[in-house]
């Protein structure tokens, strides 16, 4: 409860100053609106449902891009842990090409794809498949041996072993990945959509700048950091967190 | 054989008869002295469970040269037996055991079970880890059935066979615990439910007590020594506990410190139960002791010696 209060302090304070900053007329309120205005924009935006559609064009692409990575990421990250050649060569050309902001992708993605929605997907694939593939690799090397062992010592041999012991052995390290993963395709979809012009919230983003209207840009932002922090903060850590609690990977 | 009634389900007992003395015949080459405590009389010669044909093991060192980590171990473990392998630490013994488990192939040599060489791991032996190693994504039961559904084993005879070794340890109140949820020494018993639950012919224990508090390593003893008496396995057990090791062995067999080799075997014949804080123990114990001293010194004086080189 000392927390939240610490919060409830804390964020109130925030909204209490930027008040007094528009309140002051320092810049005029096109540049730099009141908390008031974001307010009635989210409140708007909402109300004509077109925050609610973005939304959901978003999420949409978000769930479709980011699945197809897992599974690719998966795939490719098990083929580089399994196979030494393939760690050698691939898992080299895998971890300099994340060094490639996913935002790079887009004038390729364009030629290859127009401007279609398979554009957008295959910016956001770009984004977090490396991330999954690298973390999945790492999770099949950090993963204690004693399990692989323990497992063929009680008979278990081939897929077995891989599908009753490796694989959720692996499981914590997997999720970390996955995580990372969608931190990345969700940068990855609202940049391209800022570009890509084809409705959801980075859409919304872009349009609030063309009507040089700051409140629906400031509305968007907020929109889009706490849809993130949704995911990510409470749905991928509270995984996280147990599942390391359960595998002793935290102290107690 | 007969059932105990709290126990539905009553596990075949694949050695000989637990009762009577056991054989105390060392055939083949001797690869030591072998001493007595106090003579105990020899009788029929039984083929051994397990034998160790001059096994040897060398890796390559990170500086490149070849070292002898195991040289030329012959050794014999009859049905039923408990033997116990102490040594300093870095003679060898966890390795014997993973290579007896077929978890690691060894340079030469030959393990043979039942007369029979065995390459590769099999449910016949099955190893008890230092760490254990039970999986935190099942619950007890889920570790325990573990094995059972490697084998193919019906859901039914599962079910029967997880209830009565978690019975045997104690859990059967934890079955539907995670690993996390329990205290050391109840890891220990899981650990021990889930190897006994395969029905292996040899258990093999790898310091399964080390970390343990004093008291609750005296209660394993004595749950060891009772599972040990009620399903008639046969142990290989390893610590560097020689106290531990003459509590709950048949025969102790002492390793030399780098290269392992077999140094010398005491035969402890001390009525069961026994206590490890009981005078005989101590006494046997103290006797293993000094001739394990001299080992201790060898590993210490390298280590020191290392220091120096560097």
């Amino acid at each position: 409860m000392k927390k939240l209060a610490k919060q409830v302090i804390f964020y109130s304070a925030l909204l209490g100053i930027w008040a007094l900053l528009a309140k002051l007329r320092i810049w005029p309120p096109y540049l730099f609106p009141p908390p008031w205005g974001v307010g009635r924009a989210l409140w708007d935006g909402f109300a004509d449902h077109s925050f609610w559609i973005g939304i959901a064009v978003t999420m949409k692409r978000m769930l479709i891009g980011y699945s197809l990575s897992i599974v690719l990421g998966m795939i490719l990250g098990l083929a580089v842990s399994s196979n030494k050649f393939l760690e050698e060569t691939l898992g080299g050309l895998l971890v300099s090409l994340q060094s490639l902001p996913s935002i790079c992708w887009i004038p390729l993605a364009v030629l290859w794809f127009g401007l279609t929605e398979k554009a957008i997907l295959f910016v956001v694939l770009m984004g977090s498949l490396l991330s999954v593939t690298i973390s999945m690799e790492d999770g099949r090397k950090q993963m204690p041996k004693i399990y692989g062992m323990a497992g063929r010592n009680l008979g278990a041999s081939g897929f077995r072993l891989f599908w009753s012991v490796l694989l959720p052995a692996s499981l914590p390290f997997i999720v970390t990945g996955m995580k990372q993963g969608w931190a990345f395709a969700w940068r990855s979809l609202i940049q391209a959509e800022m570009i890509f012009l084809s409705l959801g919230l980075g859409q919304l983003l872009m349009m609030g700048r063309d009507l040089s209207d700051m409140s629906q840009v400031m509305a968007v932002m907020i929109l889009i950091v706490i849809l993130g922090y949704m995911v990510d903060g409470l749905i991928f850590r509270t995984m996280e967190r147990r599942l390391q609690d359960k595998y002793g990977l935290t102290p107690a | 054989m007969s059932t105990s009634p709290r126990n539905a389900y009553p596990p075949a007992v694949p050695s000989g008869p637990r009762t009577g003395v056991r054989a105390n015949v060392f055939q083949g080459k001797p690869a030591s002295s072998v001493t007595t405590f106090p003579g105990r009389p020899i009788s029929e010669v039984v083929v051994p469970k397990v034998a160790l044909d001059a096994i040897s093991l060398s890796y390559k060192a990170t500086s490149g040269e070849c070292l002898l980590a195991l040289d030329r171990i012959d050794l014999e473990v009859k049905p039923g037996e408990f033997l116990c392998i102490v040594g300093p630490s870095g003679c060898g013994k966890s390795t014997l055991l993973h290579l007896i488990a077929g978890l690691q192939p060894q340079t030469s040599g030959k393990v043979l079970v039942d007369g029979t060489p065995v390459s590769g791991p099999g449910t016949d032996r099955i190893l008890i880890f230092q760490e254990l190693g039970l999986f935190p994504w099942l619950t007890v039961g889920g570790n325990v059935e573990f094995g059972l559904k490697m084998k193919n084993i019906s859901k039914a005879e599962r079910e029967e066979k997880v209830q009565y070794y978690l019975r045997l340890v104690h859990l059967l109140k934890f079955r539907d615990s995670y690993i996390h949820q329990l205290s050391g020494g109840m890891r220990q018993r899981v650990a021990l439910a889930r190897a006994l639950a395969t029905e292996p012919d040899v258990l093999l224990m790898d310091e399964p007590f080390g970390a343990l508090d004093a008291q609750t390593r005296d209660l394993l003893h004595d749950e060891l020594e009772r599972i040990w008496a009620e399903t008639g396995r046969t142990i290989i057990f390893v610590t560097h506990n020689v106290r531990e090791a003459v509590r709950l062995g048949d025969r102790v067999v002492l390793m030399t410190f780098r290269p392992g080799r077999v140094k010398q075997e005491f035969l402890v014949n001390l009525p069961r139960p026994r206590h490890i804080e009981h005078t005989d123990v101590a006494r046997t114990a103290r006797d293993i002791l000094d001739c394990l001293r001299d080992e201790i010194n060898k590993s210490l004086e390298e280590e020191y010696a290392d220091e120096k080189a560097r």
